[in-house]
């Protein structure tokens, strides 16, 4: 999953340095506050343990090997935040070092597995260990799961990397600049060798090795972030009140912003209806936006099919039952915004970890 | 697989790793036209050779780049076979099996059929593998000649120097210098396990070994955190970091920056 040099075009390298700058910055910044001085010595030999996983050969049902990022141990252990500065580091010595993995698409890497990585194992750990004990096998399971679905997570998004590359940058004579094949062919591709092989590697390991220090070094999976002295809170853990507070009233403010929404005119493009195709006014429209392409003469089949099979309670922003659009807009928008508070809440209270009935040794 | 051959192949791994480290070590002490410049101007001439390579849509200037390099790889005494079997043939590997479908998949003016499989490469499919592969051997052989010319410490002092954060120097530093006792630590701990197995391990005990290896690792790993950080303390650390910085440019040094620069803009302009 290392991309070399020469496989992503100088602008998505940008991009994806971009992306993976915002989560060293947030992550930095995180850390050295929960952690302090002690930040810098932990990261760097949590780093040099990562590295030195990589190069462990897991071996695998059937007889074969593979190679582990070490990612949702790190992400279990460390925390977020933590996970993604360790792993990152790690990726900086193997690309720097090594030449294991580019340069130019060091932020690219560091994004797909750092980042992307962290976050998913984090989550689908929390989510799939649920309340469970902290000795119990649940969370052995909830470490494979959460191994197995980070680790293609990350190289889903390496394969979507590679495959808009034909897409975006060709030449006039249609020949691919960079990585040449398109999404149909990238993802199948790179999602075949994940889903069995470095998948099951990193599922092993980090099923593995939480089973290990269930029995061995409890500490180290009891509050995570707890690991270097048992005193500093994870950061993804800590109940920043001030932040929360921010949140509020940017979500409140939004809301309020929600009928300037009603000012764009026409619908976005792409998103027609079957009705818009039939309609020659919003037809004339999308001929105007698609650069004068005509859409097509009849509605393609499987778009009249699909059409009918969800029907949405709010069918474009304004509930049938009011008759002011803009009310209409707005309510809609609470409804959504509500919905995801309601969501977000239900998954930090199941995915909230053991307290006191399962105490720490 | 043979019984044990997880471990052989890990324990090849750490080897490696300790062998190129030792090569990069011997290569950047030698006197040659790379190690004569100040690190500075080592890192700006290859990043921008490197991304002058990414920007290149021209097969012969990339070439022209790949033939570039190679002339600083001799001149600054780098084994060209050491090039070869550490970048070259793995590249080849590599990238070439990734780009090979290209040759067939990708559309276009078909340049010749192989009779036995009825398959036509196209011309487009030709020039898409080659930028590929031709792209990824230069880029990587400059990032390679850049790590066997410099010491690593250079390299971090030179990433300072170019606003990189205190901080993360000092972690990529540390995390450099631990990386090497833990791989001989894992080593360690891999060789006593492979000493004292008789017969055949079990697929699900072999995993287990892996599994308590690392997580004993992990545990060292912590411990060693510890003692770091202890160590830093009683040195008087209190969460500032300081590096020094004693690089001075010289006439050459502003000659080789120019060159590069020159080269990797030209490069980049040619190849549009």
């Amino acid at each position: 999953m290392h991309i070399p040099d020469g496989y992503l075009s100088p602008s998505t390298c940008a991009t994806l340095y971009a992306f993976a700058a915002t989560g060293w910055y947030s992550a930095l910044k995180r850390i050295k506050r929960m952690l302090a001085t002690r930040a810098i010595p932990l990261i760097s030999v949590l780093a040099a343990f990562s590295f030195v996983v990589m190069m462990f050969n897991v071996p695998l049902p059937g007889g074969t090997t593979g190679h582990a990022v070490g990612v949702t141990v790190a992400a279990i252990v460390l925390g977020p935040w933590g996970s993604i500065l360790a792993i990152s580091i790690a990726l900086a010595i193997q690309a720097l070092f090594f030449g294991d993995g580019g340069i130019t698409t060091l932020g690219a890497n560091c994004f797909n597995m750092a980042v992307v990585g962290s976050f998913v194992a984090c989550g689908v750990y929390r989510l799939a260990a649920a309340r469970s004990g902290i000795r119990s096998r649940r969370r052995v399971l909830a470490a494979a799961i959460a191994g197995y679905v980070s680790i293609n997570a990350a190289a889903f998004v390496t394969a979507l990397e590679f495959g808009i590359q034909p897409t975006l940058f060709h030449d006039g004579s249609g020949t691919p600049l960079y990585a040449p094949y398109p999404l149909h062919v990238a993802v199948p591709a790179m999602m075949l060798g994940h889903l069995t092989l470095a998948g099951l590697a990193e599922a092993v390991i980090s099923a593995g090795m939480v089973s290990y220090l269930q029995r061995a070094d409890l500490g180290l999976l009891g509050e995570a972030g707890n690991l270097a002295t048992g005193s500093a809170p994870i950061p993804a853990m800590v109940n920043n009140g001030r932040s929360l507070r921010r949140l509020w009233w940017a979500v409140a403010l939004l809301l309020v912003c929600t009928p300037i929404g009603i000012l764009a005119a026409g619908t976005a493009w792409g998103e027609w209806s079957s009705a818009d195709l039939m309609n020659a006014k919003t037809r004339a429209q999308i001929e105007a936006a698609s650069g004068n392409h005509a859409p097509p003469v009849s509605v393609p089949t499987g778009l009249q099919k699909l059409s009918t099979v969800w029907t949405a309670p709010f069918p474009g922003y304004a509930p049938r039952f009011i008759k002011s659009p803009a009310f209409g807009y707005s309510l809609s928008a609470m409804f959504g915004a509500g919905l995801l508070v309601v969501v977000s809440l239900t998954a930090r209270v199941i995915g909230r970890r053991p307290n006191a009935r399962n105490p720490r040794p | 697989m043979s019984q044990h051959s997880f471990i052989e192949s890990t324990l090849q791994a750490f080897t490696g790793a300790f062998s190129k480290a030792l090569q990069s070590e011997h290569t950047a002490n030698q006197p040659g036209l790379l190690q004569l410049l100040d690190p500075r101007v080592r890192v700006i001439g290859m990043l921008a050779l490197v991304v002058s390579v990414i920007i290149c849509r021209r097969l012969d200037v990339i070439a022209a780049l790949l033939l570039t390099t190679v002339l600083i790889a001799v001149a600054s005494r780098v084994s060209l076979v050491s090039l070869a079997t550490r970048v070259w043939f793995v590249i080849l590997g590599f990238t070439g099996l990734i780009a090979l479908p290209a040759l067939f998949l990708i559309p276009g003016t078909p340049v010749f059929v192989l009779p036995a499989l009825r398959l036509s490469v196209s011309a487009q499919g030709l020039r898409t593998a080659s930028l590929l592969v031709l792209r990824v051997e230069t880029a990587a052989t400059l990032t390679t000649l850049l790590v066997l010319c410099t010491p690593w410490t250079h390299i971090l002092k030179a990433l300072r120097s170019l606003r990189l954060p205190a901080e993360v120097v000092t972690m990529l530093a540390m995390t450099h210098r631990y990386v090497f006792l833990l791989i001989e630590t894992a080593n360690q701990m891999f060789e006593s396990r492979q000493s004292r197995a008789v017969g055949k391990l079990p697929g699900s005990e072999q995993r287990k070994v892996t599994a308590r290896t690392a997580g004993v690792l992990l545990s060292k790993s912590i411990e060693l955190s510890h003692e770091v950080y202890l160590a830093m303390l009683s040195r008087g650390f209190h969460g500032e970091v300081y590096l020094l910085n004693d690089f001075r440019m010289r006439l050459r040094d502003y000659l080789g920056l120019t060159a590069f620069i020159c080269v990797g803009g030209l490069a980049a302009w040619m190849g549009r």
